[in-house]
């Protein structure tokens, strides 16, 4: 497409749904219909293309779908794959109301499924391998058995903030004396992580706003 | 009206207003500010400068187009790296729209600005692949089984870059450059924590923080938004003075982020002054009203 065209599509489209800081308004509802109306189209195409074709079409048919999935030619069908395709057909099921039901067993395979695949990676890489890295010496040194105050201190910091962190969330007591005070100094790691991930959520926002204005200059530069 | 209240009660379009201003005029009068890298972003520049050259690495471009200003400067400061380092880059997805940022990187920037690079030998582009973390499960187990060519359809075997690429532990490392799921997380828990292949790259400000935990036992350095960006950006012209001249989108647009945060926290400041000072104006209000 001519570069000029898409720069004005684009300067069109990002001015629409600015527009809608002042207040909604119908080029707004249309820049937001085009989106989502593209997006679903897109996704539907590449979920074809790249999810049915290559995974099921390509494995119980490869001579027909030999000039679009590589290395499907001279392959033998493998119709292990049916069932695959019986599940996925299920699913659609539940456009039926007297057959709707039957789409509960692909969805109990897809969850069980989904929860046995994921649940020994989340165990290792998000329980047991970050409970090891919270197992640090709280006084390090060097080499030559210097203190290092800055990784000392970095360390007692993460040590302490777990624990006030956990205590927080520690229910099966009730939070006071000694255990309260640590608990309200579990709010406090707390509150300073959300407002760290707030200052990045700006970070964030500013910086696909400052991509749409270089767009908008860019486009400003083409006409003058 | 008194003036805590119409602080208060400002028209949300004037902040609007104001923000466009913090970032258009820096846009326009392009500051420098110059940045340092911290450990955590230097750990990835060190990893990939001690490498030796002609080393296979691995790039998954995990984002579409609605997160590229943030993650398109990390892309060409990883792709600037790898291939003045002289390493063999092979990019992925595991995003549909992904497709499309590697398409930017082969066709606009390696011809332009390395044009000795050459397809299939110093750089291979392997597509987009469905399946999230299960997809890099099955490479992770049988490479091949999920990738056999490339983006085009080219058997693996007929590229010199990938025709002894038989697992995903021929790569040395893996880089990531993350939007969300699935992105380095995954990467982590299926490919960097089994197989043991070291495991770095950059996420999006809003997903970095859930990433930070990673580091560094079981993430080698991450970039956390266009901050990350810029760090990165200026390891590399540190290192290679070359690069001076270049064109470093996360350093430019730098100044629009330092301004909008200045603004941000003076318009916090300013919010908290008005409500105290019209708390106390309200207080005395009633207390004469009660007299």
């Amino acid at each position: 497409m001519d570069v000029t065209l898409m720069l004005w599509i684009d300067a069109a489209l990002t001015l629409m749904i600015l527009s809608f800081l002042y207040r909604d308004n119908p080029f707004y509802k249309f820049a937001e219909h085009l989106f989502v109306g593209v997006s679903a189209a897109y996704l539907m195409a590449v979920g074809f293309w790249d999810h049915l074709v290559p995974n099921l079409l390509g494995k119980l048919f490869p001579s027909l779908m030999s000039g679009v999935v590589p290395g499907a030619v001279g392959r033998s069908p493998d119709y292990y794959y049916l069932i695959p395709a019986v599940f996925g057909m299920l699913l659609l099921t539940r456009l039926i109301d007297r057959w709707a039901w039957l789409s509960r067993w692909a969805l109990a395979f897809i969850v069980g499924g989904a929860a046995g695949f994921n649940l020994p990676r989340f165990l290792d890489s998000d329980f047991i391998i970050q409970v090891q890295s919270t197992m640090i010496p709280l006084v390090v040194l060097d080499a030559s058995g210097n203190l290092l105050w800055g990784a000392s201190f970095s360390h007692v910091v993460l040590v302490l903030g777990v624990i006030c962190g956990l205590v927080y969330f520690f229910f099966s007591v009730e939070h006071k004396g000694a255990l309260g005070h640590v608990s309200r100094a579990g709010i406090w790691v707390l509150m300073v992580t959300f407002g760290a991930a707030f200052g990045y959520t700006v970070m964030a926002r500013i910086s696909l706003l400052t991509g749409r204005m270089e767009a908008l200059g860019a486009w400003l530069g083409s006409i003058f | 009206m008194r003036i805590p209240d119409s602080i208060l009660r400002i028209d949300r379009r004037i902040i609007f207003l104001l923000i466009g201003a913090a970032v258009c005029i820096p846009l326009i009068l392009k500051p420098r500010f110059q940045d340092s890298p911290t450990p955590i972003v230097q750990s990835i520049f060190d990893t990939v400068e001690r490498l030796p050259a002609g080393s296979r690495v691995f790039l998954s471009f995990d984002y579409g187009p609605d997160t590229a200003p943030e993650l398109d400067p990390m892309a060409k400061a990883l792709v600037r790296h790898t291939m003045t380092r002289g390493h063999e880059v092979s990019f992925f997805t595991l995003f549909p729209e992904g497709v499309g940022q590697i398409k930017k990187i082969t066709d606009n920037l390696l011809p332009v600005e390395f044009p000795d690079k050459a397809y299939g030998r110093d750089y291979v582009n392997l597509g987009y692949k469905a399946g999230l973390g299960g997809a890099i499960n099955t490479m992770v187990v049988n490479f091949r089984t999920l990738v056999n060519a490339d983006a085009e359809g080219t058997p693996l075997d007929d590229l010199p870059i990938t025709a002894d690429v038989d697992e995903m532990v021929d790569y040395v490392i893996i880089l990531s450059l993350t939007a969300g799921d699935p992105g380095l997380k995954e990467w982590i828990q299926f490919a960097g924590d089994i197989a043991g292949i070291p495991v770095m790259g950059g996420g999006t400000a809003v997903v970095a923080p859930e990433l930070y935990p990673y580091y560094p036992q079981q993430l080698v350095g991450l970039m956390g938004g266009l901050k990350g960006a810029s760090e990165y950006e200026s390891a590399l012209v540190d290192r290679y003075p070359t690069y001076r001249n270049a064109t470093m989108e996360a350093t430019m647009r730098m100044g629009p982020q330092v301004v909008t945060h200045v603004l941000i926290v003076l318009l916090v400041l300013l919010g908290n002054l008005a409500y105290f000072l019209g708390r106390s104006d309200r207080r005395n209000r009633a207390g004469r009203t009660g007299q």
